[in-house]
């Protein structure tokens, strides 16, 4: 295999994981400061591209599209929590699964009997569309490349608030010990909805950012939603650098996974199971590195024991 | 419990004796089971109004249909059947897309003695050893269209392909029919997974492997993506494909892209037969947008069901599965005829993406096949 294509993977597993960083590090900061699963979380991501590709039709414009993303999953976002969420921090981990899995069938439906079955269609803008050459002759899509930016930017803004401003010192309060900051006199339920808010803004961003390249559709975020799982038990659940960590790992692991395994297994088979033998392994690839992290560090690689 | 066993027995030979008299004079009743949401939904929705068309144009009124989607999930589309089988009572199954639903359903229907008729899926294993009296395929055997797209490759000089096909039956189908028939090298040989929706580590290797051409079958909503990102991605090989990789649905998402792209059909929009031009008109009358070959393939299916109905009772199944079996009706595609393992033997044509108006469609440009039939046909013992 050539240096230019293991670049090229590199690339594509940095993009991957970047967006998975998106969806990430919502669902951990809830789970962090809340102590919520919240299983819905994916659906706000579907709600980010629906929002985006209704957009971008009535408009045409791209810019306008994200910022209906972010502004629709954050007030989707804070509409859950004030009607539903808010009523399950108390309960035990089962009922809030119980309750957020009736929400994904809620939006599930909704949006189907909003936008119908088929899938919606949005479209790279122009000025982002076809591929640059980078240094070294890599032709690579601008557009992934500018996935890549923009998800290292929100990581970038999303450690400044945490580490910098009062509300990030709030959410760091709210890990440690929510009893206390209350009695501190926080008011502690407009921080959970803002909280709560910023993940799902975070997941509709990534939602319609994604549904660009791919497809926009009904149960687009169930898949994703596993793989943030995944990440956010491999990074350490409540921490956002783990998530950052956990979801590069997660991206380059299957991304890499997937193009070399196939190879390497051809060097000793013939080359058709060589390529079936290799693609069964690369998908449970990121399963099996999940094992090995939680067998050397059971509470993930940025955990609190 | 002797006593008991023997009362349970005759007590449930009464309840079957009683289905069996209210079965007389009952419509036939049809269960499908097919994909309506999520990427694959476009694919089911086609071969259910196609169905459902041909039902209406018939006059509708002898046969009852329970449609149900399965989510392209196996698990649900065996519950499907299971309920269909058991508490509505369905005489005929049917519906169907995706060829991993179809090996986990396909053989516990047949084997309950119900009919099933494919609109779609032909996996390989159903077509040779694991044939059915009671299982019939009006699309075609998986391989069929591929085979025709890898003679369609030598033809047009490709020396150099990388192709590619999801991992579950109808992908390991598709590249075994085009490697049948393709003389050239292999670039490049991947499985992706079902319902995959970025392709850019697959286009990375198209890249670098030096190939002169790309073969990809990837249907429905894998297809717009893979497209998408194909032609954002500057690599620019040409790409040959089986229809199901530029049908109808998928080329007004694809857009330019696709425009002079060639694939291989047994159906098109402009074969010039009478069924065909009643199906196409009836189709935009009715829908108000063009049909595609699955539409054409739901067309078929309940067009053959009720030329077999008007021949048989399906409470006879060995007239039925004869009556089935002359397909008796006017197909869209012309000259049909089942073969030995009841699949079709059919014409396959070569197709071009053109742009009509505001609408991407197909016509075609070549025939591939004549008269084509399955590679396992001579597998099946029945």
């Amino acid at each position: 295999m050539s240096a230019l294509l293991l670049i090229e993977q590199v690339l594509n597993g940095l993009q991957f994981g970047v967006m998975l960083f998106l969806m990430a590090a919502g669902l951990t900061l809830v789970f962090g400061v809340m102590g919520l699963i919240n299983l819905a979380h994916g659906s706000l991501y579907m709600v980010g591209a629906f929002a985006a590709a209704a957009v971008a039709a009535a408009t045409g414009s791209f810019l306008l599209a994200l910022a209906a993303s972010l502004t629709a999953a954050a007030l989707a976002g804070a509409l859950v929590e004030l009607a539903v969420i808010r009523r399950l921090y108390d309960r035990d981990h089962l009922d809030q699964v119980l309750a957020t899995f009736a929400l994904i069938l809620i939006f599930s439906e909704g949006t189907r009997w909003l936008f119908g079955s088929f899938p919606l269609y949005l479209d790279i803008p122009d000025y982002l569309s076809g591929p640059v050459t980078l240094p070294g002759g890599i032709r690579y899509p601008l557009y992934r490349l500018a996935l890549i930016v923009i998800g290292l930017l929100v990581a970038a803004g999303l450690f400044l608030l945490i580490a910098r401003t009062r509300l990030g010192m709030r959410i760091r309060a709210g890990q440690s010990d929510r009893e206390m900051i209350a009695a501190l006199g926080v008011n502690i339920s407009a921080l959970y909805t803002m909280v709560f808010a910023l993940g799902a803004a975070l997941a509709g961003l990534a939602g319609a950012l994604v549904g660009a390249i791919q497809s926009v559709q009904v149960g687009m975020g169930e898949p994703v939603l596993i793989l943030a799982f995944v990440v956010i038990v491999i990074g350490g659940i409540g921490s956002v650098r783990g998530a950052l960590i956990g979801a590069l790992l997660v991206g380059l692991t299957d991304t890499l996974g997937g193009a070399l395994l196939p190879s390497f297994f051809s060097l000793f088979m013939d080359p058709a199971s060589a390529t079936s033998v290799g693609s069964a392994l690369a998908s449970m690839l990121i399963y099996i590195l999940m094992a090995g992290v939680l067998v050397v560090r059971p509470s993930g690689l940025f955990g609190r024991v | 419990m002797g006593r008991l066993k023997t009362l349970a027995l005759a007590a449930s030979t009464a309840m079957f004796a009683a289905t069996m008299a209210l079965a007389d004079d009952h419509k036939l009743k049809v269960g499908m089971i097919t994909t309506l949401s999520g990427g694959g939904a476009g694919l089911g929705i086609d071969v259910r109004d196609g169905f459902m068309l041909a039902v209406k144009l018939a006059g509708g009124d002898d046969m009852d249909v329970v449609i149900e989607d399965d989510q392209r999930k196996p698990d649900i589309a065996v519950q499907l059947a299971d309920k269909m089988i058991q508490s509505d009572k369905v005489d005929v199954l049917t519906g169907i897309i995706w060829s991993n639903l179809a090996m986990a359903v396909v053989p516990a229907v047949t084997a309950q003695g119900k009919f099933y008729l494919s609109p779609n899926a032909g996996p390989s294993a159903l077509a040779g050893k694991g044939c059915s009296p009671f299982y019939f395929n009006v699309a075609w055997q998986n391989d069929n269209l591929h085979e025709a797209a890898g003679a369609y490759a030598n033809d047009a000089g490709y020396k150099n392909t990388f192709i590619l096909a999801p991992n579950y039956p109808a992908g390991k189908d598709a590249l075994t029919g085009f490697k049948r028939y393709f003389k050239g090298n292999l670039a490049g040989e991947v499985y992706t997974k079902l319902g995959q929706k970025d392709y850019a580590a697959e286009i990375a290797q198209i890249r670098a492997s030096g190939a002169d051409s790309v073969f990809f079958f990837l249907p429905g909503g894998m297809g717009i993506s893979f497209l998408k990102q194909y032609a954002d991605s500057g690599v620019g090989l040409p790409v040959v494909g089986p229809a199901f990789s530029f049908d109808q649905g998928i080329l007004q998402a694809v857009g330019d892209a696709a425009l002079g792209v060639k694939n291989t059909s047994q159906w098109s929009k402009d074969l010039d037969n009478e069924a065909n031009r009643k199906f196409v008109a009836a189709f935009q009358a009715e829908y108000g947008r063009l049909p595609s070959l699955y539409a054409s393939q739901g067309y078929d299916t309940a067009n053959l069901l009720l030329s077999a109905m008007e021949k048989a009772d399906v409470d006879d199944p060995e007239a039925f599965r004869a009556a089935l079996k002359e397909a008796d009706f006017d197909s869209v595609r012309g000259n049909f005829a089942f073969g030995p393992n009841q699949h079709p033997i059919q014409n396959i044509y070569v197709r071009e993406v053109i742009k009509e108006g505001d609408i991407y469609t197909n016509r075609i440009v070549a025939t591939a096949f004549e008269n084509h039939q399955d590679a396992y046909a001579a597998e099946c013992k029945m």
